[in-house]
Parts: C-alpha cells; sequence; structure tokens
C-alpha cells in the first residue's frame, strides 16, 4: 500500500507541471487587449503612448518566454501574478474567497452523499417495482434541471412559503455557524441535487451489476442471510465505483459554482472566475484556472488513494 | 482492457434485424424522449408559423415593470420585462438551443472520434502520447473549459448561429468522446480484417475513416445524444452568466439572465417557464440517449 501511495503521489508533480504549462500557452494566444479595454473602459480617449507605458509596467511587453520564466518561477512560491484589475496580488484575490466555495462543496457533497445513498440502494433493491421508476425519473430530472434555475426555484419558493427572500450574502462560518449554515443550505441543495442524482443512478448501476455476481449466488446458497449478503457483499462491491463518481463529481462542482454563485449572489472563486472573463483579466483567470486544475488533480490523487485502500487488486498492480 | 474480448465476440456475433417498432416496444421511455425532441425540432423550424408573435416586439404596456404581463389569453406564459411574449421566444429559443446543442455535440464527438480511433490505431508512442493530452483536458471541468474558451476566441456569429458558443461547447465533450472511442476502438483495430486493409496497403488514413469509424458508430451515436443535453444545458449557464448567446437573440438561457429580485415577487413566470423549457429539453435528450445505449450497447460507459 506504502509503495503504490508513494508512487501515485509522485505522479502528481508531473502532472501539475504540465497542467501549468498548457494553461499558459492557453491563455497567451487571448486576442483582447487588456490594457486598452481597461483604460477606455476607465477614461474614455487615451493616447497610445499611455496604454504603451501601462503595458511597460504590467509587463505584458516582455518577450513570451521571459513572461513564461517569470510564471514558472513563481508557481511554487504561490506568486500567480497580480491582477490586471485590482492591481492585487492574483493569489490573494482567490485566497479570500476560495473558502467559502470550497465549504459550498463540501457542503453540496455531504447533502449530496445523504440523498444519494438511500436513493441508489432502495432502487436497486426494488429494481422494477413503480418506486424504482419514480426514484428513476427524479435521478434523470436532477441531471437536466440546470441548477442555477433550481437556484431561483428555491429563492422563489421561499418568497412564497416564508414571504421573504432566503439570505444572500454570507456570514463567516466562524462567526456564526448556524447563520452560515442556513445561508450556505439553499445554494448547496440547488447544486446537490444534480449531484445526488449522479451518485445514485452510478450506485444504482453498480449494486445491481454486483448481485448478479456469482459469489453472491454463493453466498446466498450458503444460507447467509439476505442483509448481510447485501451489506458486506454487495455493497463493499458497489461501493468502488461510486467513490470514483463521488470524487469525480466533487471536482466538478467546482465547475457548477460558477453558475450557482451567480444566483445566490455569493463572492465565491466561481463569480470571481466570471468576472474575470468578463473584464479579461488575464492574471487573475489563469490564476483561477490552475486553482480548479489543482483541486481536480489532488482530488482524482485522493480518490485512487481510496480506491486502492478499500480494493487490494489495485496495489498490487503494476 | 476488459473490453477487448466482450466487443469481439460482440463483432463476430450476426447483428439480430431489429426495427423502429422494436425499439418503441423494449424502450417506452425512449420513444417519450424522441417524441419530445421532434416535437421541439418542428416547432424550431416551424416558429414564425408556430409562435404568436415576433419574439422581439416590445409592448411597454406589458412590461411586468408596469404591473402588467401576467399569464392571460393574449400572452398564455405571460410578458418579460420588455413586454415580448414569453411563449414566442420560448418557441424561437429552441432554435438557439437546439442548433447549438446539435452542432457543437456534432463536432465535439466527430473530432473526439477521430481522435480516439487514431490513437487506437498507431497505438505505442502516439497513443500514449494522446491519451497523456487527454487526461490533462480531462483535469478541467466541463464549465470552466467552455469559459476559458469564450475568454480567448473572440465573438463569431455565422448565419445567425453563435460559432464561438459552438466551439466553447464543443471542446470540453473531445476528450470525453475521444477516450470512449478509443477503447471501442482498440478491439476493432486486432480484427482481421483491419489486418487485411494493412496487408492491402491501404494507407493508415483510408483504413481509419473507411474501416475502424464506421464500426464505432453506436458509441459515438450514444455520446452524441447524450452531449445534445449538455450542450443545451451548457448554453444555457453561458448566456445566463452573459457569456454566450447575447440579446437580442432568444435563447433560454438569457430569458433566466435579466431576473432581478423584483421579479421574484411580481413575475414569477419569467422565471418558471424559461427553466422548465431547459429542463424538458434536457431530459428528453437523457431519456432517449439512456434507451439507446440500452438498446444498442448495454455494456458502454461514459
Amino acid at each position: 500500500m506504502l509503495q503504490y501511495a508513494l508512487r501515485r503521489i509522485l505522479l502528481v508533480i508531473p502532472t501539475l507541471i504540465a497542467v501549468a504549462i498548457l494553461v499558459f500557452l492557453v491563455l497567451r494566444v487571448v486576442p483582447g487587449d487588456i490594457v486598452e479595454i481597461k483604460m477606455t473602459a476607465e477614461g474614455g480617449i487615451v493616447s497610445q503612448e499611455e496604454i504603451e507605458r501601462e503595458r511597460e509596467r504590467l509587463g505584458l511587453n516582455e518577450p513570451l518566454y521571459k513572461q513564461f520564466i517569470s510564471y514558472m518561477v513563481g508557481l511554487p512560491q504561490g506568486d500567480l501574478g497580480i491582477s490586471l484589475w485590482t492591481e492585487r496580488p492574483v493569489a490573494q484575490e482567490i485566497g479570500s474567497r476560495i473558502a467559502l466555495s470550497f465549504e459550498l462543496a463540501i457542503l453540496s457533497t455531504i447533502l449530496a452523499v445523504l440523498i444519494a445513498f438511500p436513493l441508489g440502494t432502495i432502487s436497486a433493491l426494488y429494481r422494477g417495482t413503480g418506486l424504482d421508476y419514480v426514484i428513476r425519473l427524479l435521478t434523470i430530472g436532477g441531471i437536466a434541471v440546470p441548477s442555477f434555475w433550481l437556484g431561483m426555484l428555491l429563492i422563489m419558493g421561499s418568497i412564497s412559503v416564508f414571504g421573504k427572500l432566503p439570505p444572500l450574502g454570507t456570514v463567516s462560518l466562524f462567526e456564526d455557524p448556524l447563520t452560515n449554515l442556513y445561508q450556505l443550505i439553499w445554494p448547496a441543495l440547488s447544486v446537490g441535487y444534480r449531484y445526488s442524482s449522479v451518485v445514485a443512478r452510478m450506485l444504482r448501476s453498480s449494486i445491481l451489476e454486483v448481485l448478479s455476481e456469482d459469489y453472491i449466488r454463493t453466498a446466498r446458497a450458503k444460507g447467509v442471510l439476505e442483509r448481510l449478503v447485501i451489506v458486506k457483499h454487495g455493497m463493499r462491491n458497489a461501493l468502488l465505483p461510486t467513490v470514483t463518481v463521488i470524487g469525480l463529481e466533487f471536482a466538478f462542482l467546482l465547475g457548477g459554482l460558477v453558475v450557482t454563485e451567480s444566483v445566490f449572489n455569493l463572492n465565491g472563486i466561481g463569480k470571481l472566475f466570471v468576472d474575470s472573463v468578463v473584464r479579461n483579466d488575464l492574471n487573475l483567470l489563469q490564476g483561477l484556472v490552475l486553482t480548479v486544475a489543482t483541486c481536480f488533480v489532488f482530488v482524482n490523487l485522493i480518490v485512487d488513494l481510496l480506491y486502492a485502500a478499500l480494493d487490494p487488486r489495485i496495489r498490487y498492480q503494476k | 482492457m476488459t473490453t477487448k474480448t466482450q466487443t469481439n465476440d460482440k463483432a463476430i456475433e450476426k447483428p439480430n434485424r431489429r426495427t423502429v417498432l422494436d425499439f418503441i416496444k423494449q424502450q417506452p421511455l425512449g420513444f417519450i424522449g424522441i417524441v419530445m425532441i421532434i416535437i421541439m425540432f418542428l416547432a424550431a423550424v416551424f416558429a414564425p408559423y408556430v409562435a404568436p408573435y415576433n419574439p422581439e416586439d416590445v409592448d411597454f404596456m406589458a412590461s411586468p415593470a408596469l404591473g402588467g404581463g401576467q399569464p392571460s389569453i393574449e400572452h398564455p406564459l405571460g410578458a418579460d420585462a420588455f413586454g415580448r411574449d414569453i411563449l414566442s421566444r420560448l418557441i424561437y429559443g429552441a432554435r438557439t438551443a437546439l442548433s447549438i446543442g446539435f452542432f457543437s455535440a456534432f463536432f465535439g464527438c466527430s473530432l473526439g472520434a477521430v481522435i480516439g480511433t487514431t490513437s487506437a490505431f498507431f497505438g505505442g508512442k502516439i497513443d500514449l502520447l494522446i491519451q497523456r493530452f487527454i487526461d490533462l483536458m480531462l483535469s478541467f471541468p466541463i464549465v470552466v473549459l467552455a469559459i476559458v474558451v469564450i475568454a480567448i476566441f473572440p465573438k463569431t456569429v455565422m448565419f445567425g448561429i453563435d460559432v464561438n458558443v459552438i466551439v466553447a461547447i464543443a471542446i470540453p465533450f473531445i476528450p470525453k468522446t475521444a477516450r470512449v472511442i478509443r477503447s471501442q476502438a482498440l478491439a476493432i483495430v486486432t480484427l482481421p480484417y483491419v489486418d487485411a486493409a494493412r496487408a492491402n496497403g491501404f494507407s493508415a488514413k483510408r483504413i481509419i475513416f473507411r474501416h475502424v469509424l464506421p464500426n464505432v458508430t453506436a458509441p459515438f451515436l450514444i455520446m452524441m445524444t447524450a452531449f445534445i443535453g449538455q450542450a443545451i444545458l451548457l448554453e444555457a449557464s453561458l448566456s445566463y452568466l452573459g457569456l454566450g448567446v447575447v440579446e437580442p437573440t432568444p435563447s433560454w438561457g438569457l430569458m433566466l439572465s435579466g431576473v432581478n429580485s423584483d421579479y421574484y415577487r411580481t413575475a414569477p413566470w419569467m422565471i418558471l417557464y424559461p427553466g422548465v423549457a431547459v429542463s424538458v429539453a434536457v431530459f428528453s435528450f437523457n431519456l432517449f440517449g439512456d434507451s439507446l445505449r440500452d438498446w444498442l450497447d448495454p455494456k458502454l460507459k461514459l
């Protein structure tokens, strides 16, 4: 196990380097000129000279390879450059918002797993019954409903039931945990529905697959209690692909938040992401894409390690 | 790969003749899906004849801002902030959603299929290189990748269709399709007829396009159907954020984006119906895609 874990952890380094290079290459072909847009947006007519001076100051006139070197050297030190718009360090802009998005992601994961496990299991065990059909329709629906619209419906529902908007904006978790939770539960629910649907569908199909295996028949033939057959022989094996899906979806959740944060007016990295595109703030966009990709790489790592812990066969594979 | 043997067996089996009628009988949910898709398609094509109003006709007297716009006989689904008829905008919005959904899924899947089969056909170092690159692409969430493409591509509109939005939505589909198609193609490139084609001295291009690609049609169709649904969802999200289609083009996502908190109270119909339209469209494609998979290739993992 230790050997597998070490090998897997070491693999993270080249992946991250490749991601960093790819992000740099892609984002430097941007055609829009940030300096021009920014200056004309602020004060109308600006002379070409002034634009040049600003470009010089921001280091945009350096040859590409020099920009690349300073970018790659800065990365390990957590230096993502400065935001071209607010002129504050990108790392700081992201750092001040990532906690909120992360909390939201974790909250939706918990909600999703809590909803998905009973749904998926019931749907598999009562296959073909009316209950199964209802759950399946619900979960196909979960993949179809846009999460931002679900968020809007929640807001609308809150208005018609309680006569007021759900609390928008946030208080820190550490200042006032209850208010914080009450504020975040709505956006978490609106992204969590899709999440739980994906997990429930996966769980259902993998339980069904496992239950048709020979060793389940053997266990039943031996007279093992049905409950034990399902929990010990069935669920444990069905968990493997489900864990992968939970991990994958967690990473993709960070993407889904981009839209949902706008609905609930939350100041997380999703909203920052949209702002960075609207303002053509390359450095910030670059930093955000890197952050999201890094999260994904680490979530993948955790999933792989968990997988190896759950399934001994994987540890011994070359 | 374990799929190798399975696909080999399948390729040897005679395909049993199955008709559209069999599909309806075996996959009733899928049938419902395709019927809904056809209805939406017809509505989109014949929009000028079906829609009661021109989607861009402004009538400020019917605006919720002035207390009007409620669903009525004149405006069955109400009117929006400019007093434009919502039903008409939904019908015209189907044009945007379906065209962007179809083209982006088609281009994304086609390119993915070509890359996947090429990767499987050549194998060795080329395969490894392509696979590493695909892994890399897959470490960006779809929405993030799409928004990055929006950020770096200038806005281009051709024949009234937003090409940059299509490109942005198509690109995230490429690595996903490439990976699935490759695993299917790996089994096909070991079959005798591919060897025979090689022995005949056919070029790699000819073998890939004439001998391998036609044999991955089933997974291609399944993936494309699923991706059209996802593309519609993505288009709605992008337009909602103001990064996709722009006014005055009617788009379901765009209809939701102008909503401010006042309308939650005074004009809930402005929020309700566009979202229903997106959900029903995506739901239909998912329903049809799922059934198509069960029918054509139940073992396929997406």
